[in-house]
């Protein structure tokens, strides 16, 4: 397969559009802008439908109202945008409606800045909408894993429908790197039998919604959702993992902070400290248990996690360890970087301070 | 005090146009610090209004050191993604004793140079296409010269030379310049425009074949923060 330089949002609109994507709607807000450009030139091309909302509220709203009908349907924006989908996306996960959302965050809160940034990782994983809900939370690290998990999104949210969420720093956004385009493992789906698209020789309507005026009706459904999400819970975790099996400073972070703690393990190691990183993919649902069990370890001294926010991630490594080593905390907000000499010596000052 | 190849100091003003991500800021700073490190006076004006990420201005440290007189866009806030257009301009394109690179955004952002054209008409000047083969939008060239095309028709200036810049980042090997190469030909050929020279990052400048046309060699200065 022959590589080819991709911007990060340009890969993910095409990438969407290769996993059959209907429907995209969506609104401009920098450092995601490459994504309704592109899908404004190209899906229209490919038999789709794109349509730029008059706000980011109408957007989602024209997602659900797309997914209810059947439809493979997308919107993407950052941080201040993604706020307000949050409604929308809360009423998704009550009608139990697929549909992939894109968050190329930026530095906040409230406006913040332009910059690269994963301060959302709250919103995206808790719910930043009401009631008890879930989304699956993808996080790549790099453009082919932005590309790939996209395509894959649709297929998830179809599976579980449920709205999928694919959650990068801005930097996966804007940056450019080589990227093989694959086939990605397609998964069996149900027919969407649930979509109100027509009678088609059904004898009756279907009605997708999210209001449930029956209490025990409600309480019922809210069972059968986290049946549902426990289940996803046991079968999508997905991570990676280097140089784990006899580390003594456990760095986890994710997205592209963990390229630079990535960088910084290598470095340590050759200095002859023994580092591994832990990296979650999904970061909900968390990879707790394989976690929990590295933490374990003998070996492992302490914990230091790593973000472009300021704690956040770090609560959910406290709540899968249980705190059994030191956990430690590395973050630098408002669209800025870590630095290799900066998680470096956090690791190291850490490691110190527990031996 | 090194020296630099003719085709840099051709012209007074230089500008760099291309299908976004070909890599025209990364050959825009090249250019700069090595007429600034032969002692020519430099300026360098960053009029990419479309990308508000990787642009010249993150640089704008080690040029100043060099001496080089550095205009961006909008340079009260960085970060402020205003597509502004700032008056300094007008020094770069007016004062003769300096040399200028315009580093222009890609695609549409070519655009800028349209309200500049008579005014960069009417002085010597090379507009250079900036062309990467691995990029989807100009792998061919047929699709190469569309891009082109639609460029001069955005700024209203002919395309003079190109620049072939064809990497994979870090991935990139001697085959992939060797491919640019060969798009950069089939292009020169069907639009009578020269190729002006091949750019490769400093190792791997050294390990190419003979080429027709010079060899820019390449510092990445628009690294990733995990590049070491």
């Amino acid at each position: 397969m022959e590589k080819e330089l991709w911007k990060g949002n340009e890969a993910i609109a095409e990438a969407a559009i290769r996993a059959g994507v209907n429907c995209f709607f969506g609104y401009p807000i920098t450092p995601q802008n490459e994504i309704p450009e592109y899908m404004s030139a190209h899906l229209p091309e490919a038999g789709g439908v794109f349509v730029q909302s008059e706000s980011e509220l109408a957007a989602i709203n024209m997602v659900y109202g797309a997914a209810s009908s059947g439809m493979r349907a997308m919107t993407s924006s950052s941080s201040p945008g993604v706020s307000l989908k949050q409604e929308g996306i809360s009423y998704m996960a009550g009608a139990e409606l697929p549909g992939v959302i894109v968050n190329m965050m930026r530095g906040g809160p409230g406006l913040g800045t332009i910059q690269p940034s994963q301060c959302d990782y709250f919103q995206a994983t808790r719910g930043g909408g009401n009631g008890d809900y879930r989304t699956m939370v993808l996080a790549p690290c790099n453009i082919q894993e932005a590309v790939d998990m996209t395509q894959e999104a649709f297929d998830l949210a179809d599976l579980y429908r449920m709205p999928v969420v694919v959650l990068g720093d801005g930097m996966i956004g804007q940056m450019m790197e080589p990227i093989v385009w694959h086939d990605i493992p397609k998964r069996e789906l149900p027919a969407k039998d649930w979509a109100a698209n027509g009678r088609r020789g059904r004898d009756h309507n279907n009605f997708v919604t999210s209001l449930r005026m029956d209490a025990p009706d409600c309480e019922e459904h809210n069972r059968a959702l986290q049946r549902k999400y426990d289940l996803i819970s046991q079968t999508e975790v997905r991570w990676e993992e280097t140089d784990t099996a006899d580390c003594e400073i456990l760095i986890a972070a994710y997205g592209t902070p963990a390229r630079i703690a990535s960088s910084a393990v290598e470095e340590l190691r050759a200095k002859g400290v023994k580092a591994g990183l832990f990296r979650p993919k999904t970061v909900w649902p968390f990879p707790s248990k394989r976690l929990a069990e590295i933490a374990g370890q003998d070996s492992v001294k302490a914990i230091l996690v790593v973000e472009m926010s300021m704690g956040q991630m770090v609560e959910d490594v406290q709540l899968a360890t249980k705190c059994v080593k030191p956990i430690g905390f590395h973050g630098r907000p408002g669209g800025m970087f870590p630095s290799v000499e900066g998680i470096m010596e956090e690791a190291e000052k850490l490691l110190k301070e527990v031996q | 005090m090194s020296t630099v190849p003719a085709w840099m100091t051709a012209c007074r003003l230089t500008a760099l146009v291309g299908h976004s991500g070909s890599g025209k800021t990364e050959v825009a700073v090249n250019m700069t610090v090595a007429l600034a490190q032969a002692g020519i006076k430099t300026a360098l004006a960053d009029l990419d209004i479309v990308n508000p990420y990787f642009r010249s201005r993150e640089r704008r440290d080690i040029l100043a050191r060099l001496g080089v007189r550095f205009v961006s866009s909008s340079q009260a806030l960085v970060d402020a993604d205003v597509p502004a257009l700032p008056a300094e301009l007008n020094t770069l394109l007016q004062d003769e004793s300096l040399r200028s690179i315009l580093d222009i955004g890609g695609d549409s952002g070519a655009r800028v140079l349209g309200r500049y054209r008579h005014q960069i008409a009417a002085q010597p000047h090379q507009v250079l296409l900036v062309l990467n083969a691995h990029r989807p939008w100009t792998r061919t060239a047929e699709q190469a010269i569309a891009s082109l095309r639609q460029i001069e028709a955005t700024m209203g200036l002919p395309v003079t030379g190109i620049v072939n810049n064809t990497h994979l980042c870090g991935e990139t090997g001697p085959e992939d310049v060797l491919l640019g190469a060969r798009l950069a030909r089939q292009v020169s050929d069907k639009t009578d425009i020269p190729v002006i020279c091949h750019c490769a990052a400093r190792p791997l400048a050294g390990r190419l074949p003979a080429m027709d046309e010079p060899v820019f060699p390449i510092d990445v200065y628009m690294k990733k923060p995990w590049e070491r």
